[in-house]
């Protein structure tokens, strides 16, 4: 509350916050936040309230009682759960006053008749709230002497989490979690009173994406996660914050180890990116890192094929590769793909290495998978500004399987009515369910879909409403980028106050854009670069952290451009594919390995830990980078990776206010400026005859599949699902085979053959596949110089 | 296991078609099924779950609350035998054992000709009457051992078929309400001038 100085009574303007609320808290007067809960506007003044259930990010529902406080609003002190209840003017509340702590005492004792005291063998024990909170709000004796109550010791209720009943407390939380925030309410509690329990239907685990956040939230030791179970104790954890680079959402993690071994990642709640949530792909992805497969020592190929060889020697036979190949066609025959998957550093020293050292404009880091870059150099939108858009507009891939934690901010947005949201897709998505309105195209025709759609009276009254965000991105890898980007043209045309948020997924994709990993005047995109490459003209292609064979959705483009590039220099962290191709290869440091900065899909540059030390002798992809450069002569000047941060601050169109303090000082990382990109040019979207006995495809990704980081999690790969043809149910009888059944899948380029399957959020007289799954590579069917790709499904 | 029948999806339809929301039919449906099969399949409540748009496990959790929902097939007559207050003084455990020993089963089980499931019960609500028994929720007063087998004879022969439907008839004539006289409650998110205690959804933008 806030009083004008002037001391003439009758002139004294008050002037009131509507919002402030004036509350008293263990005897001191305190202005709280209209609508703040009890437990909230304490916590705020000082005085913690023990509690189990609440969380800030759930519902309230009073389920543990352990809040209770005695809180008088005029009518005497009375106890009241104080997460059920928000402050009112002039409200006495007391947190520590004899009958406050006798309640809470008495609550400890309840929960405590049934919690078995096993807590030196329990993963939560040392980061336990029960545990925590008996030693602090607890009567320290119980006056129960009956046997407790016995339940089976853990069972699975997904692949990754296993439930201890005994040690449950009902609190509500990974039940409310997976209805509310997940939408996967695959969770209950079943029976009533003494046998109440957690448990999932018969034959349908909890497989949700997002079950590794239960076990996170559990107060007591009742979930417990498969892959960290019986690792480590939480005192001999050692935690360094960072950013999950698994995709590019930036969710904030705590990256734990110990003796030099990651163990666990944990949500860190940043309240513009990721409210404490993170993906199990994020979560689990740290066994990938570990994993022994990693590459330890750099590589040259010998005539006995790959060959361990010291870092000098790479180095020389790196450079003489790049120096024969500027020799033999000019600097712009070197191409760079990639970059995507490290650091901001990574990318650009790699940038600088390319354009600056090299001197080839040819370097992309998209995977002709992305969008044209000019998308980044428009109107760009926070993850915030689109939850809390009146619409949202998904021109976009299934968020769910790609960027699982926007998923669930979008989910929000739309469950909690702030936001309606107008989908386009090719196939139902993960956020169908919630959109006001979806459209279905046929791959192809997005363009038409979204000018028939604004053209409705009743989407245009909609749109006029307020602020439009549209999320961009690729629904469909079986078709060219021109039909999105022709259809989001359209929208931004029709909408030009409308934001854009990108839906590019790899980890730092629109950092490394940003810093330079992007084609020069004259230069190739990544699939100008494979076509290059594949007629013979690309004498040396490197790659960055990229795996074009396992990746690029044209599989044939992709094995002839590494078979035409006369040497290829890989920086990777694993053996893959493409890697498996390379002339040299140079092992990388992986995520956790390194320090420096990533940036997120909303241009939200965050700092990355170095908590574990390197492989073997990875290096940093920026090192290596800066290595090279030397020994071609010039000197970039990187002595370390603060050296390249501040070089990003000093060169880069929009990162001038990054800098390695404001970083430092800034929880939620910095929001890089816009850079100017060239605007994207209309494509035009030349579509061949339909033929009605063919299906369109769509090809789009599951968040698990057979990516190195995923294949290389052993807790991960199993949940990759394989690979099928689906189609809609009323399709199955057209093509004459049934579900289950092998069919051939064929268009003029090649055949293959996968299972056929249905599914109701296939369209009709589409087909839908999941991208780089287990089984024949759908891949060979799609040519990147199509618009769209139309198959025959034939029984075999 | 079963899903529920043709007939009874219709009947489904009707239910639900009388709710705002199609999830309120939950329980009226659960009763639905347990009438179809004497108790709660599986696949019932998976068909329950996509009838209602929730999951399994909602409908489950749901279901598992009650206590009159069973989940394991159960005789044609659940027979329960109070044992609160006046009807073990009055005798009702005395009349328990009968029963047992005329059954030849323990009280949580089922005869193995699936006629009879015997189950203790907590107050029925009618101690004046102690001892009390139900079959299928249907009274018993003042029940004797001699009375106790004269009922079970008389339940083995078909004899009070007429008053005693088979477990998890709720009621053997279905209203059906014409639309046009449903009361139709007004959804959540449609009501204007709630109650101040009633949070009501707050209209999207």
């Amino acid at each position: 509350m806030t009083t004008t100085e002037s001391n003439d009574v009758e002139a004294a303007e008050v002037v009131v916050d509507p919002n402030a609320v004036s509350v008293t808290i263990n005897g001191k007067q305190f202005t709280a936040r209209k609508g703040d809960l009890i437990i909230k506007a304490a916590e705020n003044a000082g005085a913690y309230i023990p509690h189990f259930c609440y969380h800030d990010r759930m519902s309230s529902v009073g389920m543990c009682r352990m809040c209770l406080v005695e809180v008088d609003t005029g009518r005497g002190p009375q106890l009241m759960p104080s997460c059920m209840f928000p402050v009112a003017p002039g409200m006495v509340v007391e947190t520590e006053s004899p009958a406050s702590k006798a309640a809470q005492e008495g609550i400890i004792e309840l929960l405590l008749a049934n919690h078995p005291l096993d807590c030196p063998v329990c993963d939560k024990g040392g980061e336990c709230p029960l545990q925590d909170q008996s030693f602090s709000h607890g009567p320290g004796e119980s006056r129960y002497i009956e046997e407790k109550r016995h339940y089976e010791k853990p069972i699975a209720v997904s692949e990754l989490v296993l439930l201890d009943r005994e040690r449950c407390i009902l609190c509500d939380r990974c039940t409310r979690f997976a209805d509310e925030v997940a939408g996967d309410a695959l969770i209950q509690f079943t029976s009533r009173g003494n046998t109440t329990q957690v448990a999932t239907f018969p034959d349908e685990p909890f497989s949700s994406y997002f079950s590794g956040n239960t076990v996170q939230i559990c107060p007591v030791g009742a979930l417990t996660a498969k892959p960290y179970r019986f690792k480590a104790r939480p005192w001999d954890l050692q935690e360094a914050e960072s950013t999950c680079t698994t995709c590019s959402v930036g969710c904030r993690t705590a990256v734990q180890s110990s003796r030099d071994e990651l163990l666990r990642y944990q949500g860190v709640d940043s309240d513009p990116v990721n409210w404490g949530w993170l993906c199990d792909k994020g979560r689990f992805s740290f066994e990938g890192v570990k994993s022994d497969d990693r590459l330890t020592t750099p590589l040259v190929r010998t005539a006995n094929g790959h060959e361990s060889t010291s870092w000098n020697s790479a180095n020389a036979g790196a450079v003489r590769m790049i120096t024969d190949a500027i020799a033999a066609g000019g600097a712009s025959s070197v191409a760079v793909l990639g970059g995507a998957r490290g650091s901001n550093e990574d990318a650009f020293a790699w940038a600088r290495l390319a354009h600056d050292v090299i001197g080839t404009p040819n370097v992309s880091a998209q995977l002709g998978d992305g969008l044209p870059v000019g998308v980044l150099g428009m109107n760009r939108a926070t993850i915030d500004q689109a939850s809390s858009a009146a619409t949202i507009i998904l021109l976009a891939p299934d968020l769910k399987e790609e960027l699982p934690v926007l998923y669930l901010r979008l989910r929000d947005a739309a469950v909690k009515n702030r936001s309606r949201i107008i989908e386009f897709a090719p196939k139902a998505t993960g956020l169908t369910r919630y959109a006001w309105r979806t459209v279905f195209y046929e791959p192809g025709t997005q363009a038409d879909a979204v000018s028939a759609t604004l053209a409705q009276p009743e989407i245009a009254a909609q749109l006029a409403k307020g602020e439009v965000v549209i999320v961009a991105g690729r629904a469909n890898l079986a078709e060219s980028s021109a039909g999105t980007t022709a259809a989001l043209l359209a929208l931004s045309a029709a909408l030009p106050e409308a934001k854009v948020l990108p839906a590019l997924r790899r980890g730092n994709v629109v950092g490394a854009i940003s810093v330079g990993m992007r084609r020069g005047k004259g230069g190739l995109d990544s699939t100008g670069i494979l076509n290059a490459a594949a007629a013979g003209k690309i004498e040396c292609l490197i790659l960055v952290g990229a795996d074009p064979i396992a990746d690029v959705p044209d599989a044939d483009l992709a094995r002839r451009a590494l078979a035409g590039a006369r040497r290829i220099i890989a920086v990777d962290t694993f053996i893959t594919d493409s890697s498996r191709l390379a002339d040299v290869v140079f092992p990388a440091a992986a995520y956790a390995e390194k320090a420096g900065t990533t940036t997120n899909i909303e241009g939200r540059v965050t700092t990355l830990a170095h908590k574990v030390t390197v492989t073997g002798t990875s290096r940093p992809d920026w090192m290596v980078a800066a290595e090279l450069a030397q020994l071609l002569g010039t000197d970039l000047g990187f002595g370390c990776v603060d050296d390249v941060t501040a070089a990003i601050a000093a060169a880069v169109d929009g990162f001038e206010e990054v800098t390695a303090e404001a970083l430092e000082a800034a929880a939620n990382g910095v929001l890089a400026g816009v850079a100017s990109f060239d605007a994207i040019a209309t494509p035009t979207v030349v579509l061949g005859d339909r033929n009605s006995y063919n299906f369109r495809l769509v090809v789009s990704r599951k968040l698990y599949d057979q990516a190195v980081g995923t294949a290389h999690s052993p807790s991960l790969a199993k949940l990759a699902a394989g690979g099928a043809v689906f189609v809609h149910p009323l399709d199955i009888a057209r093509i004459g085979s049934a579900i289950g059944a092998d069919v051939k899948v064929s268009t003029p380029k090649a055949t293959i053959v996968l299972s056929l399957a249905a599914d109701d959020s296939v369209q009709r007289g589409t087909a839908w596949v999941p991208f780089n799954q287990t089984g024949a590579k759908i891949g060979e069917l799609i040519d990147a110089a199509a618009a769209v790709t139309d198959v025959r499904i034939e029984s075999l | 296991m079963s899903r529920l029948t043709e007939d009874n999806v219709r009947v489904a339809h009707e239910i639900i078609s009388r709710y705002p929301r199609p999830r309120s039919a939950t329980i009226p449906l659960l009763h639905l099924a347990q009438q179809q099969d004497g108790y709660v399949t599986n696949d019932a409540i998976r068909h329950i779950g996509e009838l209602v748009g929730a999951t399994s496990a909602e409908v489950l959790g749901t279901a598992t609350f009650y206590e009159m929902f069973k989940f394991e097939p159960v005789g044609k007559y659940l027979v329960n035998i109070c044992r609160t207050m006046s009807c073990a003084l009055m005798g009702g455990e005395e009349l328990m054992h009968h029963a047992e020993h005329r059954l030849g089963i323990k009280a949580g089980s089922t005869t193995p000709d699936g006629m009879f499931t015997l189950e203790h019960a907590e107050c029925q609500a009618a101690c004046t009457e102690a001892p009390t028994l139900q079959v299928n929720y249907r009274y018993r007063f003042r029940v004797t051992p001699e009375t106790f087998d004269a009922l079970i004879d008389d339940l083995a022969a078909g004899r009070l078929d007429s008053e005693i439907p088979a477990h998890g008839t709720v009621a053997r004539i279905r209203q059906h309400i014409p639309a046009e006289r449903g009361v139709g409650a007004v959804p959540p998110e449609d009501a204007t001038n709630a109650p101040s205690w009633m949070t009501v959804a707050e209209a999207p933008k």
